[in-house]
C-alpha cells in the first residue's frame, strides 16, 4: 500500500548549526504538530492557511523543548504533495533529537532514504528526471553544478527530448502509414524531409552528448593532475591552491609517495587536484610504484599541470623539454600547462632564458603565492563554460548520457538505412528503438530497475 | 429434441462462428452451431477477398493453429497476390480474391465433415444463466438447449439497422432479418453495449461494364496460397480491374448529401476511418478530384461484380446516377445498392484474454460483437474463443498468445486492454515486433502450440518440423559453403554490386541487399543442394529471409525479450486501484475497469501514462 503515514527527518545536515529544519510529511501531520505547538499569539495551528509561518514553542507536556518557527504546506501544494510541516528549531543536536523523538513517540516514523522525494514522485509532483535532479541538487557543491541541477529540475532537459521524440514519432507514423496502406493511394513520407529531421535530431543529440563531458566534470569536478620531477614544489603549489596544508611537504626529493586529491572551487567550477609522485626514472621500489600511479592519474585527468623547478632549468632544461613532449604526445587530448615554480629565485637573465625556451610556460612562486591567480585563470580557460553561461541544456546524468548514446546510434542506423534505400518496415525497427531510448530519459517507458537506482541515491530528509 | 445438451454452443455461422465451432469440435467438444439461416454459413458479407496487409498474416496464423480459414480460402480462390513484395518480409502479405458462393459452400462442407459438430437453424433469443454462469441458450421457437459454454458471434445482426438514403430497414445483412433479445438481456446483466456502423458498396452486373477502358489487375505470375497443408494452387486466375471516380462523379454524389444518413444525423454511430464510404472520402478530402475503384469479380462463373471503393449509404438513385458516370460504368446495371448498417457491440474491455466475459462465466464473445471489422479478425477471435471454451470446460489451462507470438495475440490484447471506439482492424503497425510476426513463419511460431492443445493435427506438425529442419540445414549450408570469385562475380556484375576478390562464405554475399535466392540458385553448388535435399519453395523463402534479415530479426527478438520482463510482473487479481491516490484519476478508473494481469498490459491501457506505471512499479515493490 502506498504509505501516507507521517514521516519525519532532519532536513538540514546533522551536527550543530545556528538552526536546523525538521520536516514532517503525511496525512494529518498538521494536527499532530498542532498538538505539541503553542503559538506565541495563541493561534490554532490547524486553522491556519497553507504556506504560512508561525512562531511558538514545541512543548512536551508542561516542558518547553524549544522556541521554533513552524511552516505549513498543505497538500497537494507541497513538496511531497501531502501535508508538510517544517519546524525550524535551534541547531543543537540535542534539541533536534528531542523534537524528533517527541514526534516519533507520537505517530511519526523515521523517513527512509529518499522517502520525501519518493512521495513527491508518487504524487506526481516530479517526473523521473526531475527526481534525479533533486539528488544532484542536494549533492551540488559549486555554483555551476547547482545551476545545471536547477535547470533539469525545472524540466528543461526532458522538455527538449520530448520535443524531439514528438517530431520523430510524427515521422514514424508517416512511415507506418505507407506500410499499412501501400495498396491505397496514400502520400508517401518525404524521405528528404525525413533525412533533414534526422540530421537535426542527430545534431541535438550530439550536442547533448558532448555536454555530458562538461556537465559531468562540473558535477564531479574537473580532474587536474600535477606532475613534475620530485621536489619541484608540487605539494607547495597544491597547498597554495588549496590554502591549507593537506599534502605532505619536505625538502627531501620524492616525499610525496602517494597521490592525494582535493577539490576546490575556482570561479564557480569545481576542480579536483591530484598530486602525484614525479615521473623521474627510479630504482626505488616504492617510488617506482608511485610513478606508475602518476601515469594512471594523468590518463584520468582533463588537465595536466607540468611543474618544473625554475632554478634547475639551466642544467636539466633539455631533458625536461623532452619529458614535456613525451606527455604531450602520449596524451594529446589532455590539456597541458607547463608551470615554472620558484621564479622568485631567478635572475632576470635566467628568467629571459626560460621564457625563450618555454614560451608557453606560466611563471610563478608557489611559496609566496605570486602567479597562482594566473594559473587559476588558465585552468578556467580549459573549461567550456560557454554552454553554461548561455543557459543551454547540459547532461550530467550517466543514465541519460547512456540513453542519448544509444539513441544517436539508432538514429545513425536509420540514416544509413535511408541512404541504402531500406524498406520502411526495417527503418521502423530502428526508429522505434530510438523512440524507446528517448522514452528512457523522459520516463515515457518504465523499466523496473530504473526507479530502484534513482531512489537509492537519495539521502534521508529529502 | 436437445435433451442431452452440448459442451459448446456457438451462436452465429459467420467467420467467427464457423472457426469457433470447428475448433471446439475438433478438440473434442460436442458442439452445436445455431444460426438463423443455415444457407449463409461462411457468408462473405462484404468484399469477396481474404487476407491483405496484416490480415493475410492472421489467416496464416489461423491455419498454423489448425483453423479452417486458410484451407477454405485456397479452395475457393480465384486470384492470389503477395502484396508488398518490394518491402521487407514483415510486410509481405498474402491476399486472395474468392468465389463468394464457393467460399460459403466450402465452409459448410468443412463443418459438415467435422466430427462432433451439429447444426440447428433458429434464432437465439436469450442466454440461460445460472449462478453467474451460462448454461445454455433459448431460441425464438422457445427451445432451451443446455451447454457448458456458449460463444456469441452475432456479427452485425444484433438489432441490425440497414440504411439506404432515408430508408431504414431492420436487418443483419441485405435480405436477412436482424436478431433481437440478446443485447437487452446482456445489458440487464450489467454489460455495456454500444452501436457501430459499417457499410458496403453496390453489387453490379459484370456484363454491363466496359472493361476495355479499365486497367487490368492480374494476380501473381507464380501464385502462392494460404494454407501450410497441401491445398490447391491456382493455375488459372481471374483479373480484377481498376478505374477512377471523377469530379463529375463527386458532384453527383454531393447532390445527395442532404439525403445521406451519414450527414443528416440518422447514423450516430462510428464507422471505420480507414474504410470510409465514398461520400465520407469526398467530404473529408474535398481537394481530391479522383479516387480509385477496384472492380472485383464475385466468382469464377457469376457475372456479379463487387465495386470496391464505392461503399455508400446514399439513396439508390444517387448511387446509380454517380456510378454511371464512372469510366467503364456508363451502362451499369445494379444487382443491389450499397448500404450502411448499424449494429450492437459490447466494448471488449469486458472480456478476459480468453475472450470469456468477466461478468458471465463460460460465455465467450468473438467477432464484430467485440467491435472489430474484417473476416480475418473475426475468424481468429472465433478460433481462440472456441479453443478456450473447450479448455475451460475441461478445466485445462487457458490458451493465450502473446504480442510477440502472433497478430492474434496483439489483436486480443488490444481489444481487451484498450477497447475500441471505431471498428477495429488489424495493421502491422499495431504489432511492436512485426518482423517476428511474418506470414512465412506462422507455422514455425504457432503449429507446435496448436498441436500441444490438441487442435493442429500431427500431419501439420510434421510438415512444419520438416520445413524447419530443411531451412535450418539450408541456412547452415550458406554459412559453411564458400563461393569463388569466378563463380559469383558474373552474377554480382549483373547486379551492379561490387565484386569479391577472394573466396568468401555464401552467407555474406547472399546478405547483400540486391542478391536474391534466385541469384544464388544460379550457382551450381546451391541448385545442387536444393535438388539433393528436395527443398520446396517454402524452404527457399524461409532460408532467404533468415539469411537476409537475420540482423533485424535478432534485434527484434532482443527487444521482445526486454518487454517480457514487464510481462513477467504480475498484478494481483481484483487489485483495488482506487486506493492508489497517486495514480491519475483517469488511470484509476481505467485500471479498475480493465484489471490488467501484468504491468506490461497496464502500460497499454489508454489513459494510463508512464508515471502511473512508475507508481505501480514502486507500489508493487519493484
Amino acid at each position: 500500500m502506498l504509505s501516507t503515514e507521517p514521516i519525519i527527518a532532519l532536513a538540514t545536515p546533522s551536527g550543530t548549526g545556528a538552526i536546523a529544519v525538521i520536516r514532517i510529511s503525511g496525512k494529518g501531520v498538521i494536527a499532530v504538530v498542532a498538538h505539541f505547538f503553542r503559538s506565541v499569539r495563541g493561534k490554532r495551528l490547524s486553522q491556519q492557511k497553507s504556506h504560512t509561518v508561525h512562531l511558538g514553542h514545541i512543548v512536551d507536556g508542561a516542558r518547553i523543548v524549544d522556541e521554533v518557527l513552524v511552516s505549513l504546506f498543505k497538500g497537494p501544494h507541497s513538496y511531497t504533495g501531502e501535508d508538510v510541516v517544517e519546524i525550524s528549531c535551534h541547531g543543537s543536536p540535542y534539541i533536534q533529537q528531542q523534537i524528533i523523538q517527541l514526534f516519533l513517540r507520537n505517530g511519526c516514523r523515521s523517513a527512509d532514504a529518499g522517502e520525501f522525494t519518493l512521495r513527491a514522485f508518487l504524487n506526481g509532483k516530479l517526473d523521473l528526471s526531475q527526481a534525479e535532479a533533486v539528488a544532484d541538487l542536494i549533492a551540488s557543491d559549486n555554483e555551476a553544478s547547482h545551476q545545471i541541477a536547477m535547470q533539469q529540475m525545472r524540466g528543461g532537459f526532458s522538455d527538449e527530448i520530448k520535443r524531439l521524440r514528438e517530431e520523430l514519432l510524427n515521422f514514424a507514423s508517416l512511415i507506418e502509414l505507407e506500410l499499412d496502406f501501400s495498396e491505397e493511394d496514400v502520400v508517401f513520407a518525404d524521405r528528404e524531409q525525413f533525412k533533414s529531421l534526422l540530421t537535426k535530431i542527430q545534431n541535438v543529440l550530439k550536442r547533448l552528448i558532448d555536454s555530458f563531458s562538461v556537465g559531468n566534470v562540473i558535477k564531479n569536478g574537473i580532474p587536474v593532475a600535477i606532475v613534475g620531477e620530485p621536489n619541484v614544489g608540487k605539494s607547495t603549489l597544491l597547498n597554495a591552491l588549496l590554502n591549507e596544508d593537506r599534502a605532505l611537504v619536505s625538502e627531501i626529493a620524492g616525499t610525496t609517495r602517494d597521490t592525494i586529491e582535493d577539490e576546490i572551487s575556482i570561479g564557480g567550477i569545481g576542480f579536483r587536484f591530484i598530486d602525484t609522485a614525479g615521473i623521474r626514472d627510479t630504482e626505488d621500489v616504492v617510488e617506482g610504484m608511485g610513478i606508475r600511479r602518476t601515469f594512471e592519474k594523468i590518463e584520468k585527468a582533463q588537465v595536466v599541470v607540468y611543474l618544473i623547478d625554475a632554478t634547475g632549468f639551466k642544467e636539466n632544461g633539455a631533458s625536461l623539454k623532452i619529458e614535456i613532449e613525451k606527455i604531450r604526445n602520449k596524451y594529446p587530448q589532455t590539456h597541458l600547462v607547463v608551470v615554472a615554480n620558484k621564479m622568485d629565485a631567478l635572475s632576470s637573465e635566467e628568467t629571459n632564458h626560460l621564457r625563450e625556451q618555454l614560451p608557453n610556460a606560466l611563471l610563478l612562486a608557489a611559496k609566496k603565492g605570486t602567479g597562482v591567480e594566473d594559473l587559476q585563470e588558465k585552468l578556467l580557460e580549459f573549461v567550456n563554460t560557454g554552454a553554461l553561461r548561455n543557459n543551454e541544456t547540459i547532461v550530467t546524468n550517466a543514465r541519460h548520457y547512456d540513453a542519448l548514446l544509444k539513441a544517436v546510434e539508432e538514429v545513425e542506423k536509420v540514416q544509413s538505412g535511408l541512404a541504402e534505400g531500406v524498406s520502411g518496415d526495417l527503418l521502423a525497427i530502428d526508429i522505434r528503438q530510438a523512440l524507446y531510448h528517448f522514452g528512457e530519459i523522459t520516463g515515457e517507458i518504465s523499466s523496473d530497475d530504473l526507479l530502484g537506482n534513482i531512489f537509492a541515491n537519495f539521502c534521508i530528509g529529502k | 429434441m436437445f435433451t442431452d445438451g452440448y459442451d459448446v454452443i456457438v451462436v452465429g455461422g459467420g467467420h467467427a462462428g464457423a472457426e469457433a465451432a470447428a475448433a471446439a469440435a475438433n478438440m473434442g467438444s460436442r458442439t452445436l452451431l445455431v444460426t438463423m439461416n443455415l444457407q449463409t454459413i461462411g457468408q462473405m458479407s462484404c468484399n469477396p477477398a481474404m487476407g491483405g496487409i496484416a490480415k493475410g498474416q492472421i489467416v496464416r496464423e489461423i491455419d498454423a493453429l489448425g483453423g479452417y480459414s486458410g484451407i477454405i480460402t485456397d479452395r475457393s480462390a480465384i486470384q492470389f497476390k503477395m502484396l508488398n513484395k518490394s518491402k521487407g518480409p514483415a510486410m509481405w502479405s498474402p491476399r486472395a480474391q474468392n468465389d463468394r458462393m464457393r467460399f460459403a459452400e466450402e465452409w459448410r462442407l468443412a463443418l459438415e465433415g467435422t466430427p462432433n459438430c451439429d447444426f440447428y437453424q433458429d434464432m437465439v433469443k436469450s442466454l440461460l444463466v445460472g449462478n453467474g454462469r451460462v448454461i445454455g441458450v433459448r431460441t425464438s421457437l422457445g427451445l432451451d438447449i443446455k451447454a457448458k459454454a456458449v460463444v456469441l458471434t452475432n456479427g452485425t445482426f444484433l438489432n441490425g439497422l440497414i440504411h439506404i438514403g432515408e430508408k431504414q430497414l431492420g436487418g443483419g445483412r441485405a435480405g436477412e432479418k436482424a436478431s433481437t433479445g440478446i443485447t437487452e438481456q446482456l445489458v440487464d446483466f450489467g454489460f455495456d453495449s454500444g452501436r457501430m456502423k459499417t457499410g458496403t458498396p453496390p453489387r453490379v452486373d459484370g456484363r454491363s461494364l466496359n472493361y476495355e477502358v479499365m486497367i487490368p489487375q492480374p494476380g501473381d505470375e507464380r501464385p502462392e496460397k494460404f494454407s501450410y497443408l497441401q491445398t490447391p494452387v491456382l493455375s488459372n486466375q481471374r483479373d480484377c480491374h481498376m478505374t477512377h471516380t471523377t469530379k463529375l462523379v463527386h458532384d453527383l454524389l454531393r447532390e445527395g448529401f442532404d439525403r445521406s444518413p451519414m450527414f443528416n444525423g440518422r447514423i450516430k454511430s462510428i464507422g471505420p476511418r480507414y474504410c470510409p464510404s465514398i461520400e465520407d472520402k469526398i467530404h473529408r478530402f474535398a481537394d481530391k478530384d479522383s479516387h480509385q475503384i477496384f472492380v472485383e469479380p464475385e466468382g469464377w462463373n457469376t457475372v456479379e461484380v463487387y465495386v470496391n471503393g464505392f461503399s455508400t449509404s446514399l439513396p439508390e438513385d444517387v448511387q446509380y446516377k454517380a456510378l454511371k458516370s464512372v469510366k467503364g460504368f456508363e451502362n451499369v446495371k445494379f444487382f443491389r445498392p450499397g448500404y450502411a448498417i448499424e449494429y450492437d457491440y459490447f466494448p471488449p474491455t469486458q472480456l478476459k484474454h480468453t475472450l470469456e466475459t468477466k461478468l458471465v462465466e463460460n460465455l465467450y464473445f468473438a467477432g464484430q460483437i467485440n467491435g472489430t471489422t474484417g473476416y480475418e479478425e473475426a475468424a481468429s477471435q472465433g478460433l481462440m474463443a472456441g479453443i478456450n471454451a473447450h479448455l475451460k470446460i475441461n478445466e485445462e489451462e487457458p490458451f493465450i498468445l502473446q504480442r510477440d507470438e502472433a497478430y492474434i495475440g496483439v489483436l486480443i490484447d488490444d481489444l481487451i486492454t484498450k477497447g475500441t471506439e471505431e471498428p477495429y482492424r488489424m495493421f502491422t503497425s499495431r504489432a511492436e515486433y512485426r518482423t517476428l510476426l511474418r506470414q512465412d513463419n506462422a507455422d514455425l511460431r504457432l503449429t507446435p502450440k496448436g498441436y500441444a492443445i490438441g487442435l493442429a493435427k500431427e500431419e501439420r506438425l510434421k510438415r512444419m518440423e520438416e520445413k524447419q529442419r530443411k531451412s535450418d540445414a539450408f541456412v547452415n549450408f550458406f554459412r559453411e559453403t564458400s563461393v569463388r570469385p569466378e563463380e559469383i562475380n558474373p552474377i554480382l556484375a549483373d547486379l551492379d554490386s561490387s565484386l569479391v576478390k577472394q573466396s568468401d562464405k555464401m552467407f555474406k554475399v547472399f546478405s547483400r541487399p540486391k542478391v536474391t535466392i534466385d541469384h544464388m540458385l544460379q550457382l551450381e553448388t546451391v541448385s545442387g543442394f536444393v535438388e539433393d535435399n528436395e527443398l520446396g519453395r517454402d524452404v527457399l523463402e524461409q532460408a532467404e529471409i533468415q539469411v537476409k534479415y537475420s540482423g533485424y530479426i535478432e534485434k527484434e527478438k532482443n527487444n521482445a525479450d526486454k518487454l517480457q520482463r514487464l510481462e513477467g510482473i504480475k498484478i494481483p487479481e481484483n487489485f483495488d486501484y482506487s486506493k492508489l491516490k497517486s495514480l491519475s484519476f483517469e488511470a484509476r478508473e481505467k485500471l479498475n475497469a480493465i484489471q490488467p494481469v501484468t504491468i506490461a498490459q497496464a502500460s497499454r491501457v489508454s489513459g494510463v501514462n508512464p508515471s502511473d506505471i512508475s507508481v505501480l512499479l514502486v507500489y508493487l515493490g519493484r
